[in-house]
């Protein structure tokens, strides 16, 4: 696959959200607001991209080599962990504002089942370091999107005071995240 | 104690429908009852092997690091259970796909190995780790087998509507997920509201 055709499958096709069933946690819970969205958003994009750089390094340039691939679990998590927490010390450090904007979802990140996930779906792919970023970039801007969509649906049913006493809060998200689903599904077919 | 522990996770603080954690591998492998048997299952298993050992080890891990310490545990586990499942049951293992190594970022398993195994003794956290991965279990077999009865007109396999019934594809695709997760959750709700306005009632008489 060209690397445009991997971006637009990755945002669109199957995002990782709506199609592959990744983040949700942090998709239900931290999309209340669009500005908290957008800043839950941008750390996973942040988050995502250095760590699919790093779990291919760690396993083509390690684990392949040592012919002990079947650690990849293992390794991956701790190199997501450990980046997680690096990221957060050096961006306190160089860049405060920055720092007070994404601080609070950083530490969240490392549960985020979709930056792991997206380390394994490159081993399983076999992509190669640009192939694995372009992914990487396509998926983790597909749970910006999803997101940042979902948060802005979700401002506007507060506003509905006519709703069922018991579709609020959680069950009318989920319905809400099961429609635009089916939006998304419109995408399948787009890259053959 | 032990009763007390199985029904604390199976009903009373069930991870899905009262906690609401653990909720990607709920929606993306229920889409048929086996799949979400097959899933519980193996849940269960890492939360009873990972509260055991570090329920046993808690004296030992320094507090500074014991995040990592309870992640090096659970993906141990997981790494176990990857390599249980593709030499026993492929066909599920196939099905499963990265969700089996995605067991490890589950929050149940964490959540419990830092809110009960790191400050229980090894037998109770056995039976919160049973208790927590039943109720997870019963969770996905119940989303399992509604996506797939609507789906595809079976459960487990096994034919349940007439023939003439036109599956509805849509329930196994992702949306039914969605769909299906949220009508139950507001059916829970519906039910607990009006459990609690008959306790009022109840109680108003009883006050009278």
């Amino acid at each position: 696959m060209s690397f445009f055709a991997i971006f637009i499958d990755a945002l669109l096709v199957h995002n990782i959200v709506l199609s592959r069933f990744l983040g949700i946690c942090p998709f239900l819970g931290v999309s209340s607001k669009v500005g908290t969205a957008v800043g839950m958003g941008l750390a996973v994009v942040f988050v995502i991209f250095l760590s699919s750089i790093m779990t291919w390094l760690v396993y083509n340039l390690v684990l392949v080599p040592l012919d002990i691939t079947y650690l990849s679990t293992l390794a991956f998590i701790l190199v997501i962990a450990a980046l997680v927490q690096f990221v957060e010390m050096v961006v306190r450090k160089k860049w405060e504002s920055l720092y007070w904007a994404l601080g609070i979802y950083l530490p969240l990140i490392t549960t985020n089942c979709a930056v792991l996930g997206v380390a394994v779906i490159n081993m399983n792919e076999n992509y190669t370091l640009l192939q694995a970023i372009v992914h990487s970039l396509g998926a983790s801007l597909g749970f910006l999107l999803a997101i940042v969509l979902m948060a802005g649906l979700r401002e506007r049913l507060q506003e509905n005071t006519n709703m069922p006493k018991a579709l609020q809060g959680l069950p009318i998200s989920l319905i809400t995240a099961a429609l635009m689903s089916i939006a998304f599904l419109g995408f399948s077919g787009l890259i053959s | 104690m032990i009763i007390e522990r199985l029904k604390n996770g199976i009903i009373k603080n069930n991870p899905t429908f009262v906690q609401v954690i653990g909720m990607c591998p709920t929606l993306a492998v229920t889409t048929s009852a086996e799949n979400g048997l097959g899933m519980g299952l193996a849940a269960t298993v890492v939360l009873m092997g990972s509260n055991v050992v570090i329920s046993a080890l808690k004296r030992l891990i320094p507090d500074e690091i014991r995040i990592p310490a309870f992640i090096i545990i659970i993906a141990t586990f997981v790494t176990l259970i990857q390599f249980f499942m593709q030499a026993f049951l492929p066909a599920l293992n196939k099905a499963l796909g990265i969700f089996i190594p995605l067991i490890v970022v589950n929050c149940i398993i964490l959540g419990r190995a830092e809110a009960y195994a790191s400050k229980n003794s090894v037998l109770p956290s056995l039976f919160d780790a049973i208790g927590m991965g039943l109720g997870f279990t019963l969770a996905l077999v119940v989303l399992g087998s509604i996506r797939e009865l609507l789906g595809t007109g079976t459960v487990f396999g096994m034919s349940l509507l007439p023939a003439t019934y036109n599956p509805a594809l849509i329930m196994i695709l992702a949306p039914g997920g969605f769909l299906t997760l949220g009508m139950l959750m507001a059916l829970i709700n519906f039910i607990n509201m009006k459990r609690k306005k008959e306790n009022e009632r109840i109680s108003r008489y009883a006050d009278a």
